[in-house]
């Protein structure tokens, strides 16, 4: 027991970089940020080629092969791989023209959402003192409320559009970017670079974009990742929901609500999307874990 | 101590208030509240005659503070435009539903994820540490009503083990409640784990191990105690989550809690019953969060000191 224990302290781990441990981990490591790479690179291919790939019109109903089981599952035909819904579209298009809305959603609303919880955390960590508190305040404010009472409201009056769930993730989801950005400013705005900046009269813009900025840019890049992948969930729970993506636009959240009225006997129909939202955050994740080893070191997965 | 308290004290009302502001504007993001709130066929003269029983042609900043004043000296948020009953009274009844869910769900989250984290942490870099972080990741990809319905299409439809909705008996808790629980699982056990890793760096634990106690002694009293601090602190933060969670855990499961209630009162346009549910889940969590803090500050006296 004890002989384990010392070494799994970490600092005695760190010196002994070419143990044979160390080596297998990375190998683990390089393994899960491959497969999200591969994952991502799928999706990416899924949503910009839906059109090349995908065997159907994702719109195109047909009423006489409609609940059609997938074809490893028995009464499944071989022309609709993962079946047909209840009114005949071919699930395996669907699900494919679905990676577009998710991405395009996904990507849009983090780059809202990072365009404002930067901006606002490099101020309130730059200038400190009241600006900070104004803007600390309105993250807190923002945490308490539980995020999606907050887009399921936005969205019903605004009206549920692909632009407006954009929006609601967008200007729901930037605290945890400013608050990562706040934290870092505080830390790099008494570095020496920074201090030098400022005393050949830079102007302030300049000290935050071209100095500050780029040293944050890789933990902002991390959380980025993460986030599209939360923004990805958030989006089809809205749809799941009958707050987003409204019919009969493919979204994986909406297939997934019309699946789960047939889920007692037509279970795939519900299980199939949500597979699909899985696997693509859990590609993003594992990117993004990757990611953050190869730019950050010393966050390692803790 | 006191100053401290009475600083958070003050930050948390001020985060209610603006809370309750931000619920109210909502209504007039899309220009004309009284549209919103009167079914699309209404006449003109009929919007009209609304507005100025609603008191909806006033400034919008008066019926804010009307609006207030009503909530705060009579907890009245005006009635339930489905059903006609005071919004509040509605909110009340389905509380003890959620609740219930919600101290269920924490339970089963925390009883798997503290000796998961501490595993995890304890044996760094071993093969079950890397299973635990692998599994958290999983967990944190998987969006939690998908989740809910796999299980009811395995337990509830094929082996036809459990119940798939209703709220009934005990039986009927189990699915939701571990649908909810693994939605907190993954990050509470990832804040075990680097909790216990940052404590176990310390100089204290060397100590302790120098001095020759036992192992399991240096892991429960010395490392265990010190990395639950922080856990206080997020288990406070983690009401949003969890009441959000709540929210789509409910509807999966056709639970009779708050969760559901906004969801239907949300979709059909329900604003009072919104109104008072988001004042609720904000109380709920400012509250929470306040408390985490004193607790932390009176556990660890370096951050009353600050």
């Amino acid at each position: 027991m004890s002989s384990e224990t010392i070494m799994t302290v970490p600092h005695v781990n760190q010196k002994k970089p070419s143990s044979l441990f160390n080596i297998l981990r990375k190998m683990w490591d390089l393994k899960l940020g491959m497969m999200g790479g591969v994952i991502i690179v799928g999706m990416l291919i899924c949503a910009v080629g839906a059109h090349l790939i995908a065997p159907f019109d994702p719109y195109e109903q047909d009423i006489m092969e409609r609940l059609l089981p997938p074809s490893f599952l028995e009464g499944g035909s071989a022309k609709h791989l993962l079946g047909t819904d209840s009114v005949g579209r071919d699930t395996l298009s669907r699900i494919i023209y679905g990676t577009r809305i998710s991405l395009i959603v996904g990507i849009s609303a983090v780059l809202i959402q990072v365009v404002i919880g930067v901006f606002l955390g490099l101020f309130a960590g730059y200038y400190g003192g009241k600006t900070d508190s104004a803007i600390s305040f309105m993250v807190n404010v923002m945490m308490g409320f539980p995020f999606i009472l907050l887009a399921m409201s936005l969205v019903a009056v605004i009206g549920p559009s692909l632009q407006n769930i954009i929006f609601a993730l967008g200007i729901t989801g930037w605290p945890v970017f400013t608050r990562v950005t706040r934290v870092e400013t505080i830390k790099l705005k008494e570095c020496e670079f920074v201090l030098c900046a400022k005393t050949l009269a830079f102007s302030t813009m300049r000290i935050l974009l071209k100095h500050i900025l780029p040293n944050i840019l890789p933990s902002i890049l991390v959380l980025g990742t993460v986030e599209i992948a939360r923004a990805i969930i958030r989006e089809s729970l809205l749809s799941f929901l009958g707050l987003g993506i409204q019919p009969p636009t493919p979204s994986w959240g909406m297939m997934l609500a019309e699946g789960r009225d047939y889920m007692l006997s037509e279970w795939w129909l519900a299980a199939l999307p949500g597979f699909a939202i899985f696997l693509s955050a859990l590609g993003i994740n594992l990117l993004g874990d990757a990611i953050r080893d190869i730019v950050d070191p010393h966050m390692r997965k803790s | 101590m006191k100053a401290y308290i009475i600083r958070r004290l003050f930050q948390a009302i001020a985060v209610c208030l603006a809370i309750s502001m931000i619920s109210f504007f909502l209504l007039f993001l899309n220009s004309d509240p009284a549209l919103l709130l009167l079914p699309p066929e209404a006449e003109i003269e009929d919007i009209e005659i609304f507005k100025k029983s609603m008191g909806l042609d006033r400034p919008v900043l008066i019926q804010y503070l009307s609006f207030l004043k009503k909530v705060l000296l009579h907890g009245d948020f005006g009635n339930s435009f489905v059903s006609k009953i005071p919004a509040l009274d509605l909110v009340i009844e389905r509380i003890p539903a959620t609740l219930k869910l919600s101290l269920l769900a924490v339970l089963l989250a925390n009883a798997l994820a503290i000796p998961m984290g501490m595993i995890s942490a304890v044996k760094r870099y071993t093969l079950a540490d890397n299973l635990i972080t692998f599994l958290a990741l999983v967990g944190q990809a998987m969006p939690l009503y998908w989740f809910g319905i796999m299980l009811i299409i395995i337990f509830g439809v094929f082996l036809g083990w459990l119940p798939i909705s209703g709220s009934d008996s005990f039986v009927h808790m189990i699915m939701p409640s571990i649908t909810l629980g693994a939605w907190l699982l993954p990050v509470n056990m990832r804040l075990v784990r680097s909790g216990m890793l940052d404590v176990l760096n310390q100089d204290y634990i060397r100590t302790a191990r120098a001095k020759g106690l036992f192992e399991k002694t240096v892991m429960i009293k010395h490392a265990f105690k010190n990395a639950m601090i922080p856990m206080v602190t997020v288990t406070g933060m983690q009401l949003s989550l969890l009441l959000g969670g709540a929210v789509v855990t409910e509807t999966v499961f056709a639970w009779p809690g708050l969760g559901r209630l906004a969801v239907e009162s949300i979709r059909m346009g329900d604003y009072p019953v919104v109104q008072a549910i988001v004042v609720f889940f904000a109380l709920c969590v400012v509250i929470g969060n306040l408390l985490a803090d004193i607790l932390t500050a009176f556990i660890d006296p370096r951050i009353r000191l600050e």
